[in-house]
């Protein structure tokens, strides 16, 4: 925040400081960032909610993104998802009950040519298999489920 | 720096190019990242040393070649040869590469550049793409870059700048398509202290990715361009709006900007005049709408990113309500080659109204999916035949996905019209589930601002899901038309105004799979959840 003089219109930047820093905005952290940069709470949470980039919710261990872009979704991104959600039990945009994978529908990476693209912790699987996702899903939930 | 030193650099670079004999080019841009190309430089590399060839060999990382279903590319001169899809864990593979080097190259991996997808295009966005390293000013400094910024700061007026860009003919390459020119001069003229340069990276649209791989090989052309805009029109602000979802653009955009002020190219008193020009890098943070100008202006202020009512159009009253210009990174990426060309020779390529060249990004069912740079006005129809050398598993074509979420879908008798950027589709597509997953993504972007979107797209949305159950009637194709005539006219901004055109393209040119939906309750290529076949087992 010092670095951009605490000037409100640096507020989006500050956020996404803190979700690098913490993985995602909680009410603290937000009511910080809202009297640092002198704005009101409703704004700074109406911004931090309009963009969907941002989480207000705890990351989990591990982080599943699957590429919904046109170009994935006629690669058939849709049934990766399917059964990505099957496995892991909850919707994308929510987290496995035990913490340990958050799933994640992204609107587009920008890597089409290489469609469907799945992100698994920040590394791009290009032109996912079903069966090779399910196996690093099972094997990052399997711990718990047995 | 003065133009003198720059020109001194880029001798001594060229200098330094002479004495190499051969090259090896690895790409380093995202998606051949992915493929782990950094892997394969490294080994080049490291074999290159191994043997002693270092001082005349020289593996380089550059930025994207284009032919990103085929990576990781790596081109080699002068045997003038692109390899593809090179095993980044073969040791034996990559030494034989460095073995050919004067000989013939390796047949299994070898791809000649004689083969339409190169061939074809005609580079000048990209001419950089693929050939310098991104990551080092003096690369750019060695093929020309920054000396026509230097040039028209010396010796050419703010209005000279203005004419040469009006008489190109450029225009916007983010969508909307205004005249360049006629933007930087309504800037220019207005009348205010502070002026901005905004260059709109905010590349929403799901399929799209010419932003991305632009930034992230040749970010110094970007930065450049905006500069000589700056220029022209009397910013001495500018921020770059650049979505987060692409890290690796960010990242080199930020090592471009402290590069070029170091050299004193950006910053305060740019080639030792009076001209300063400080540029940010300002991420989104995922709101499609924000592609909007004035949208992506509230955003850069910290607002929300909703769009305003125009006018007061923004080179009037923008950022901070100061005069603002706005272009996109394709637009800005024109400028430097019009700047050192001439106008005269920009206009010279392309169509009688559009000029120039056009990047597109081609995609889906085609087999050479890439990126590519052709002149205006190219057929469709050699796109994904000729350059995209057709669709994969001898399947039928059937239509063209162009323009993102506002564009439409074009059918193979209309095949042979020129349009923007491309996702082709095969026969397997359901043209209800495309025209779904489309309003899918407009209503949850629609910001809220105004009824006609914020309604209206989860209406059509609405409908769409009923007849991809099964449970549509006739009457619905009339309420579809109705209503997205409705929205498209009545919407405040671009998103509300063309976000029916995904839905209005498929009833017109598939009308017949909308009935078949509804009559025989099945979907034909099985993906909709009427079908009987379940979603998995549809591709066939």
């Amino acid at each position: 925040m010092r670095r951009h003089g605490y000037k409100a219109s640096a507020l989006i930047e500050v956020l996404h400081t803190v979700q690098e820093s913490f993985g995602f905005l909680d009410d603290v952290s937000l009511r910080f960032v809202a009297s640092s940069l002198r704005i009101p709470m409703s704004k700074v949470f109406g911004v931090a909610t309009y963009y969907h980039f941002f989480s207000m919710k705890p990351p989990g261990e591990h982080n599943c993104v699957v590429c919904m872009g046109t170009g994935c979704y006629v690669k058939g991104a849709g049934d990766l998802m399917k059964m990505i959600e099957e496995i892991a039990r909850v919707k994308a945009g929510e987290t496995t009950p035990d913490g340990k994978v958050s799933i994640v529908a992204a609107r587009c990476i920008g890597s089409c040519s290489l469609a469907p693209a799945v992100v698994f912790d920040g590394e791009v699987i290009p032109r996912a298999q079903p069966g090779a996702v399910r196996d690093q899903l099972r094997r990052w939930i399997g711990h718990d489920a047995g | 720096m003065t133009l003198d030193e720059l020109q001194e650099i880029a001798e001594r670079e060229r200098e330094e190019a002479k004495k190499i004999t051969h090259r090896v080019n690895v790409s380093v841009a995202a998606g051949c990242l992915s493929l782990h190309s950094d892997q394969v430089f490294k080994m080049l590399q490291t074999e290159v040393q191994k043997r002693g060839l270092d001082g005349s060999c020289k593996v380089k990382s550059v930025g994207c070649m284009g032919l990103c279903a085929a990576g990781p590319l790596v081109r080699s001169e002068p045997q003038h040869t692109y390899y593809r899809g090179l095993p980044p864990d073969s040791p034996e593979v990559l030494n034989a590469v460095i073995d050919s080097l004067d000989g013939k190259p390796v047949p299994e991996f070898a791809l000649s550049p004689e083969i339409p997808f190169f061939a074809a295009q005609k580079r000048i966005v990209l001419e950089n793409c693929g050939e310098i390293d991104p990551e080092r000013i003096e690369d750019y400094i060695g093929v020309g870059g920054y000396e026509p910024l230097l040039n028209c700061i010396a010796n050419r007026s703010r209005d000279d700048v203005v004419q040469e860009v009006i008489r190109s003919g450029l225009r916007g390459r983010g969508g909307g398509g205004y005249p360049t020119g006629l933007k930087w001069s309504m800037v220019a003229k207005a009348s205010g202290e502070q002026k901005y340069a905004i260059c709109n990276a905010d590349e929403g649209d799901p399929g799209a990715f010419m932003d991305r791989s632009v930034l992230e090989s040749d970010p110094h052309r970007v930065l450049e361009g905006m500069a000589i805009a700056a220029y022209a029109v009397g910013a001495t602000k500018g921020y770059i709006y650049c979505r987060a979802e692409y890290p690796l653009a960010v990242k080199r955009l930020k090592v471009a900007i402290r590069q070029a002020e170091r050299m004193g190219l950006l910053g305060k008193r740019i080639g030792e005049s009076d001209f300063c020009f400080e540029v940010e890098v300002r991420l989104g943070a995922g709101a499609f709408v924000c592609g909007e100008e004035t949208a992506l202006i509230a955003s850069v202020e910290g607002e929300r990113g909703v769009p305003r009512p125009r006018p007061p159009f923004p080179a009037y009253s923008g950022l901070n309500n100061c005069p603002t210009l706005l272009n996109n990174v394709e637009t800005f990426a024109n400028i430097a080659p019009i700047i050192s060309k001439g106008g005269d020779w920009f206009a010279s390529i392309g169509t009688g109204k559009s000029k120039g060249t056009k990047v597109f990004a081609l995609v889906g069912d085609v087999i050479n999916s890439g990126l590519i740079e052709v002149p205006m006005g190219i057929k469709l129809r050699d796109l994904v035949y000729s350059l995209g050398g057709g669709i994969p598993g001898d399947r039928k074509f059937k239509a063209v996905q162009t323009g993102g979420p506002s564009g439409g879908c074009i059918p193979e008798q209309f095949l042979d019209m020129g349009s923007g950027g491309m996702i082709v589709m095969d026969e397997t597509a359901c043209m209800v589930d495309v025209a779904k997953f489309f309003m899918d993504f407009t209503r949850d972007e629609s910001c809220g601002k105004c009824i006609p979107c914020r309604v209206g797209t989860t209406q059509l949305h609405g409908l769409l899901e009923r007849i991809s159950e099964g449970k549509g009637q006739m009457a619905d194709l009339k309420t579809l038309e109705r209503l997205g005539a409705m929205v498209k006219r009545t919407a405040l901004c671009g998103l509300g105004q063309t976000a029916p055109n995904p839905v209005s393209s498929t009833l017109k040119y598939f009308r017949d799979e909308y009935v078949h939906h509804i009559a025989d309750k099945t979907c034909a290529q099985g993906k909709c959840a009427c079908s009987k076949t379940p979603a998995g087992t549809a591709e066939n």
